[in-house]
């Protein structure tokens, strides 16, 4: 298991700042969701992590900053699962769970028989192996999105960063796909970030929830402390019941602003 | 493999038994050996490189529809040729070095280099550098077109020289082109893995810890050059680039690690079976190769396009 450091990371694209200096650890194991409207960050601290968005600041696992990493340790260490994964039509889900294990080939080798073996447990411990020799295209969205998860569970990184992981599903493979990361987390003691549009899902999953708006941190915690119907309507603009289950669940309901 | 070999006999045998059948004179040897062999050579080899390279740049370029040529290595290859041509093709006839070649391969590595610079002065992207390669080609094709309004007279050769050829092979072409070929097709071989992991795009490449701007600017060198090679001995044959690896693509796999291997071979094998009507249809001359392969090509590709469907 292993802890992900934000030391004052900054993002810019040009005069727009993406996102305000931000620190955090997020600690071996834990799962941190980050939430906030579209445009808040949230999608770009994982774009850091992941050496896509270039930054300030520095960005630790186990204390060890990620920028003196090269591309290949790099990937070893935190794999991202993007919001909208580029599936080729006719790649085989083999071959595409089999592009994990690219940080552990060398420039002039190909897959070894482990790391073979290795994708073949995967797809069967994920109950995908039926989809091995299928092409994506054939598949639909939530077998397409297991077999990202899939991919990612191959790259055997502690740090997994998944951005909207659930956006493109119906409420049944949200859950399922939710289910799988978390059993995936007990099982490899993976350290979880992600961005999530769902709030009620976000507070439900997730270990510590922070909100950020326009790329600074305005609330951190767990989902009692932050989906707050107040809060909510100060960053979202929206207007929210939120109510608390016996069991500790948050649940987040939109309310219509006019009710006649 | 075991295709590629027996066209390359029945290839070498068309058309030289033109004597008594039965036993080889000498004079048939001679015709073998040293006009129909480095042919058949030759077309494998341009057929290959030129199949490779496409398949790569189309790897790179994630773009389905790109051939070798898409980066400027056509047009100044032409623009190279045509300048041979136009300042008096009879008076370089004495010199040492033939400078046709020469300057096609030449201007086919310079034109690539300006698009590959100026797209990279741009972000490099494989958007920007498409697009500064259409610019490069665009003011290569217009020189020449100037460049023959001025030189009416060397149409027809210039025309020839496009259309792609591999008749006038000799032994000392296939020499000349075949280190580079070799050399491009090993560079390129070593990137098929890399080429399956651009396939998701180039940033989950670059998050799976992929070199992308490096795998990209070492293929698109290693092909530019072999096709540089090819193309100042052929002329520019084009289709090829294009139509095989869609064909092993359609029969095999769209995996680079089968796309680019079985491109060399499918490659070799249809240019130089493209190579046969050529000498057969036309009595007087010969129809040049380069109108033989989308004159075949084109059919070929929709029969296999049709099955595969089928088959879906």
């Amino acid at each position: 298991m292993s802890s992900l450091g934000f030391h004052q990371v900054s993002v810019s694209y040009g005069r727009q700042v993406a996102l305000h200096p931000f620190t955090d650890t997020v600690k071996p194991g834990e799962w941190l969701c980050l939430i906030g409207p579209n445009g808040a960050g949230k999608s770009t601290a994982l774009r850091a992590v992941a050496g896509l968005a270039r930054h300030e600041g520095t960005i630790t696992v186990d204390g060890a900053p990620l920028a003196a990493r090269s591309p290949r340790r790099r990937a070893a260490l935190v794999a991202h699962v993007p919001q909208s994964p580029l599936m080729p039509d006719d790649m085989t889900g083999f071959e595409y769970v089999l592009l994990g294990r690219n940080p552990y080939v060398g420039y002039f080798a190909s897959e070894s028989r482990h790391d073979r073996a290795m994708v073949a447990d995967v797809l069967d411990r994920l109950d995908l192996a039926v989809f091995a020799d299928r092409r994506l295209g054939t598949l639909s969205g939530g077998e397409q999105q297991r077999l990202v998860i899939a991919r990612a569970v191959a790259q055997e990184a502690p740090v997994l960063l998944l951005d909207e992981p659930t956006s493109a599903l119906d409420i049944g493979h949200q859950q399922q796909a939710l289910e799988l990361v978390d059993r995936l987390r007990g099982e490899h003691g993976f350290t979880v970030v992600s961005a999530m549009h769902d709030l009620t899902l976000a507070g439900l999953y997730a270990d510590r929830l922070t909100l950020l708006h326009q790329g600074s941190v305005v609330a951190t915690g767990t989902a009692a402390q932050v989906l707050r119907a107040e809060t909510l309507s100060e960053f979202y603009g929206v207007s929210v019941t939120v109510h608390h289950e016996p069991d500790g669940t948050v649940v987040v309901v939109p309310r219509r602003s006019s009710s006649e | 493999m075991l295709a590629a070999v027996v066209l390359l006999v029945a290839s070498a045998a068309l058309g030289a038994m033109v004597g008594p059948a039965g036993r080889i004179s000498s004079a048939n040897w001679h015709i073998i050996w040293n006009i129909r062999l480095p042919r058949v050579a030759l077309a494998g080899i341009v057929g290959a490189m030129l199949s490779v390279a496409g398949a790569s740049y189309q790897g790179v370029f994630r773009n389905p529809l790109v051939d070798p040529y898409l980066l400027g290595a056509a047009a100044g290859a032409g623009l190279g040729a045509t300048l041979v041509f136009a300042f008096g093709r009879s008076t370089t006839l004495g010199w040492p070095v033939d400078p046709l070649p020469l300057a096609a391969f030449i201007g086919a590595l310079v034109a690539v280099l300006v698009t590959y610079s100026v797209g990279a002065s741009f972000g490099g992207s494989s958007l920007t550098l498409v697009l500064a390669g259409v610019a490069v080609a665009a003011l290569c094709t217009a020189v020449q077109q100037f460049l023959l309004l001025r030189h009416s007279d060397v149409i027809k050769e210039v025309y020839s020289w496009i259309s792609g050829r591999v008749s006038t092979a000799t032994w000392s072409d296939v020499r000349l082109v075949l280190p580079y070929v070799v050399a491009a097709s090993a560079v390129l071989l070593v990137h098929r893995r890399h080429l399956d992991v651009l396939r998701v795009g180039d940033e989950e490449a670059a998050s799976l810890g992929t070199e992308v701007r490096r795998v990209r600017l070492v293929v698109v060198i290693a092909a530019t050059l072999g096709t540089a090679a090819v193309v100042s001995v052929s002329g520019l044959i084009g289709f090829v680039g294009i139509m095989v690896p869609h064909v092993v693509r359609l029969a095999v796999s769209a995996s680079y690690r089968y796309v680019l291997p079985l491109s060399i071979v499918v490659g070799a094998a249809f240019l130089i079976l493209a190579d046969i009507p050529g000498r057969l249809l036309d009595e007087g001359g010969e129809t040049p190769i380069g109108v033989v392969t989308a004159f075949l090509g084109a059919p070929m590709f929709v029969i296999v396009l049709r099955s595969r469907r089928r088959l879906a």
